[in-house]
């Protein structure tokens, strides 16, 4: 993959992901957990602007990351399956991103090594901050496995359902993240009193632009504004 | 009265090195690391801190405001150390 392809695709994991969080406000279980979805959102559209702006930048085309978020359509998107999953209930959320974050940690990390110091320095504070994420769905997939017999059934339900969408991200990737992936898994999961899934079976397709229909839905509510009003600003 | 699920914990933050660790709230969650959580989530938001306390409220003692003037009386100027007259030599202390 050309540098672009590779930042695009790392900047629409996180706008996609950035996104399903902020469909949480006004919704979420606690006062507390509505600024802290909030927050993460937050984190991980600031990553994904500057990587937008790296990869216009790289692609030298003139574009900008308003033009690269909102005027490509599905195809176009490179993201991970599984972040464009739907939000579900709670446990389905802090699944997904538990699953999404214990690779984003090595991955980040790996990269602060990267020969270009932009990308660099990108890699550095999605690093700090994915950290921070890891901690906050990790801990919540222990007290939602380990809680009452409700919480129990709705966190293991969503890891079998979720189980599918956590081979595509080590595609393409050093053999070194996915064995730290795996570690951190392990050891929530038990702390969380669930299951491991057996299956084998991976999704993929994200990656080259072939999507479930949700990101269709997503896209159209974010892209909206932007498309009825071109080049609206306020 | 049945211990909450999800008790109120009181929030303190030192905001930089050297400084008391102040109070800014109370968070709700239902254990420490959570209510941890909670307080970086609520409190951090935009002064970011070095150090962050949680302690859960009902752990504190509060002295009644109704007991103000038993617990604080007025000031005692013999108390404090205003009579003692610094020597021109000590300069700026």
């Amino acid at each position: 993959m050309a540098e672009f392809d590779i930042l695009l695709a790392l900047a629409d994991d996180a706008l996609i992901l950035g996104h399903r969080l902020g469909e949480w406000t006004g919704h979420a279980p606690l006062l507390e957990e509505e600024l802290a979805l909030g927050n993460i959102a937050l984190d991980l559209i600031g990553t994904a602007r500057r990587l937008y702006q790296h990869a216009a930048e790289a692609e030298g085309k003139g574009r900008d990351e308003d033009q690269l978020a909102y005027l490509r359509d599905a195809p176009q998107y490179k993201n991970l399956l599984l972040v464009e999953q739907p939000n579900g209930d709670f446990a389905m959320t802090v699944a997904r991103h538990f699953f999404y974050a214990a690779y984003a940690v090595p991955f980040w990390q790996g990269e602060t090594a990267a020969t270009d110091p932009t990308f660099a320095d990108i890699a550095k504070e999605a690093a700090t901050q994915s950290a921070y994420h890891l901690r906050h769905f990790g801990e919540w997939l222990v007290r939602l496995g380990d809680g009452t017999e409700e919480s129990h059934r709705r966190a293991q339900t969503a890891i079998d359902a979720l189980w599918m969408f956590t081979g595509e991200m080590f595609e393409g990737l050093p053999d070194s993240v996915r064995p730290t992936w795996d570690d951190t898994v392990d050891q929530i999961l038990v702390r969380a009193t669930l299951t491991r899934p057996q299956s084998a079976y991976m999704q993929s397709g994200g990656r080259s632009g072939r999507h479930s229909e949700h990101l269709g839905y997503i896209l159209a509510e974010m892209q909206f504004l932007q498309r009825a009003y071109p080049g609206a600003t306020w | 009265m049945p211990e909450p699920l999800t008790p109120l914990w009181e929030v303190f933050i030192r905001a930089r090195q050297g400084l008391s660790h102040r109070h800014v709230g109370s968070v709700h969650a239902a254990d420490a690391e959570m209510a941890l959580q909670a307080a970086r989530d609520t409190y951090t938001r935009r002064d970011e801190g070095i150090s962050l306390w949680v302690v859960p409220s009902a752990a504190i003692t509060a002295s009644d405001p109704a007991d103000e003037a038993t617990l604080f009386e007025p000031a005692k100027p013999y108390r404090h150390p205003s009579f003692y007259k610094l020597p021109d030599e000590v300069g700026d202390m």
